[in-house]
């Protein structure tokens, strides 16, 4: 991964707004009087993979859903390739977290991959075969085709991530923002979805991923967002990813010798 | 007399009330299947329970201004403006205070409630209230139906069905995952309230047949009912149409059939009674296909550990794996294997390896999410796959003719 990230630029600031797939800017959000990220300042390089880094409760999950426009934020802006983010919808996808939906609720694998063709079929408008043939690759990609047309409840953890990053799929965007997808999941799927995001990097688009696995990073990405409230770093993994600035995300909650270890891997 | 309600036959003012009821029925299942789904059934209670201040002041507006205040256009408006009242009521309350949902509800449904039951009080002492027959509206009242109170119900219906049928996908994405509903850019919160607001309608077109006491009944039990039957949203909004529909239409003509019976609770008995059957008759969700799946499978389990015991020479001290076992000609009384029963046991040995290997191996991963440690392994794979783990497996192979 080291000898892909070694060619980008090396600092956020060289990219103008319109470069940036998605640029926020003072954002800050607030539940209550208690800010869950104050004034956060964000850059993501174009065709990269970028983890979102801190610890519970640093506002990882918050920042994305914010730069979404799922929550309101107090104060701040988002664009999305230069332009408001409501003019972009088409070209952002998002996965959010497994546990956000119920799985008891009566629909198909399928049903759910469909979900991310509603903007293309609009209101009324029929799902033909090409929406089938489009929504089955997209299972295909993931590995789930053969369980199109199981209820979602009889899918294990790891299978019903992999749906929902299908789902994401089927919506031909640019830009992919996805909150812990690996979390709980079984090793098979670990391992499918990163096999997904990096073919999505090799076709030019950018990732965003909401990680709270300190020792793959180095592995899955090339850029890391440091954030805890504030933000802490940004960067390449090689500078942003160091022992200094997981210090200061995480303050005394990583041992010493855990920091050691996974900044020894990234450096 | 049944058969003659049944069929249409019981006179003008039956017929009228069993077509109504069927369309209310139709409708409420429909719109009542997202609310159900959307995990906001008891929003319905409350709006409903609104509506009784609005058809009062609509009451007293009508006789102030010389009417007789029997205008059921006039009445329905009132109840619609009070709902709509108590629904954004509800609604600032979860959103902008800390109540909870449940709270909420309560707060709006007993309020609005009270204060209807108040002015219904100070209507029933004026002079002309007594004749009103506003308390037909808390459980509906069907006697003197007319042809136009026929057709507004069945105008509202219809409308509502259309509207629901406009925006069913939006509502079902909501329902079923609001954030990424609202990353794809749609109004979520909007889209809420037009679902609260179809459900409003569906309610004020109902009050004159159920009433608003038991309406949150046929909104919410046909779409629990129709869930019991089918694991696509789709299926289960057509269904708790359909099982709506023909509560209302049955229940309007048993209550036509005899003199004294309330429609309204007689409908809801209906749905009700459809409700239990499906509670225990339905064959994934139900409460019998539960238990005879569980017993099936506990024989499963017994006979498989039975097999596996034979195969290495343990004894089998459960009697009930022993009586399995004997019942099936598998082992002798005293726990003996029989011929058909070392075989059996040697390939429930066998499959336990092969399963190892599928289970280990990605490329498998559809056949291993199946795995339960009772299923042969042919219910999974095709011949030439079994044969390659076999000879992954190696070792003595299965000899076949």
């Amino acid at each position: 991964m080291l000898e892909l990230a070694a060619g980008k630029s090396s600092s956020s600031g060289d990219l103008t707004v319109h470069d940036s797939p998605l640029v926020i800017r003072g954002m800050t959000v607030s539940y209550g009087q208690k800010p869950a990220i104050f004034s956060v300042d964000m850059t993501v390089q174009p065709g990269a993979m970028t983890a979102i880094i801190g610890p519970n409760g640093a506002g990882k999950s918050t920042l994305l859903k914010a730069a979404l426009g799922i929550v309101k934020p107090l104060s701040g802006q988002v664009l999305v390739f230069g332009k408001a983010l409501d003019r972009q919808r088409a070209r952002i996808a998002y996965v959010p977290q497994r546990a956000s939906v119920d799985w008891d609720f009566p629909t198909r694998v399928i049903d759910v991959v469909l979900m991310g063709l509603s903007r293309e079929l609009g209101l009324l408008g029929r799902v033909r075969m090409r929406h089938m043939a489009h929504a089955m690759e997209c299972l295909h990609r993931v590995g789930m085709h053969e369980f199109a047309d199981r209820q979602i409840g009889q899918l294990s953890g790891g299978q019903q991530q992999r749906v929902f990053l299908a789902r994401a799929l089927a919506q031909d965007a640019d830009l992919y923002l996805l909150d812990e997808p690996f979390a709980g999941v079984d090793a098979a799927t670990e391992k499918a979805i990163i096999s997904v995001l990096k073919s999505l990097k090799e076709a030019g688009k950018t990732v965003v991923v909401v990680h709270h696995d300190l020792a793959t990073v180095t592995d899955y990405f090339d850029h890391v967002f440091l954030i805890n409230t504030r933000k802490v770093a940004e960067g390449p993994v090689e500078q942003a990813f160091t022992a200094e600035t997981l210090q200061a995300a995480y303050g005394g909650r990583l041992a010493t010798a855990q920091i050691d270890q996974i900044s020894g891997t990234a450096g | 007399m049944l058969w003659d309600a049944l069929t249409l036959q019981l006179g003008y003012n039956a017929t009228l009330v069993a077509i109504g009821a069927t369309l209310l029925g139709f409708s409420a299942g429909v719109t009542g299947t997202f609310l159900f789904l959307r995990k906001r059934a008891l929003v319905s209670d409350a709006i409903s329970h609104a509506t009784l201040p609005g058809v009062c002041i609509a009451f007293m507006v009508l006789v102030a201004l010389g009417g007789t205040g029997r205008n059921l256009i006039g009445l329905l408006s009132g109840s619609a403006i009070s709902a709509a009242v108590g629904l954004l009521c509800m609604n600032w309350l979860i959103r902008r205070t800390r109540l909870a949902e449940d709270a909420a509800i309560g707060a709006v449904l007993s309020v609005f409630f009270g204060f209807g039951i108040v002015l219904l009080t100070i209507i029933q002492t004026m002079g002309v209230g007594r004749q009103a027959g506003l308390e037909g509206f808390l459980l509906g009242s069907t006697a003197g139906m007319l042809w136009s109170d026929a057709l507004i119900i069945a105008i509202g219906g219809a409308a509502t069905l259309l509207l629901v049928m406009i925006i069913r996908r939006p509502m079902m994405m909501v329902a079923f995952d609001s954030e990424y509903a609202a990353a794809l850019g749609l109004p979520v919160h909007r889209i809420d309230l037009a679902m609260m607001g179809l459900v409003m309608a569906v309610t004020v077109v109902g009050l004159k047949i159920v009433g608003l006491i038991l309406i949150v009944a046929l909104l919410i039990i046909p779409a629990v009912t129709a869930r019991f039957w089918s694991d696509r949203s789709d299926h289960v909004v057509l269904l708790s149409g359909v099982i709506g529909g023909l509560s209302g239409y049955l229940g309007a003509a048993v209550s036509a059939s005899a003199p004294n019976l309330p429609t309204g609770p007689i409908i809801v008995l209906f749905s009700f009674g459809f409700f239990v059957l499906s509670l225990f008759l339905a064959p994934v969700r139900g409460v019998l296909a539960a238990i005879v799946r569980h017993l099936r499978f506990q024989r499963r389990v017994h006979i498989r550990q039975g097999l596996l015991a034979l195969a290495q020479g343990q004894n089998i001290y459960e009697p009930y794996t022993l009586r399995l076992l004997r019942q099936a000609g598998l082992a002798r009384p005293d726990g003996v294997a029989t011929d058909a029963g070392r075989a059996q046991a040697a390939k429930a040995l066998r499959d336990e390896k092969r399963w190892e290997i599928v289970r280990a191996d990605n490329a498998h991963e559809a056949a291993a999410a199946l795995y339960d440690g009772l299923r042969d392994i042919e219910t999974v794979l095709t011949r030439d796959q079994i044969d390659d783990i076999d000879r992954r497996i190696g070792g003595p192979r299965e000899v076949r003719p």
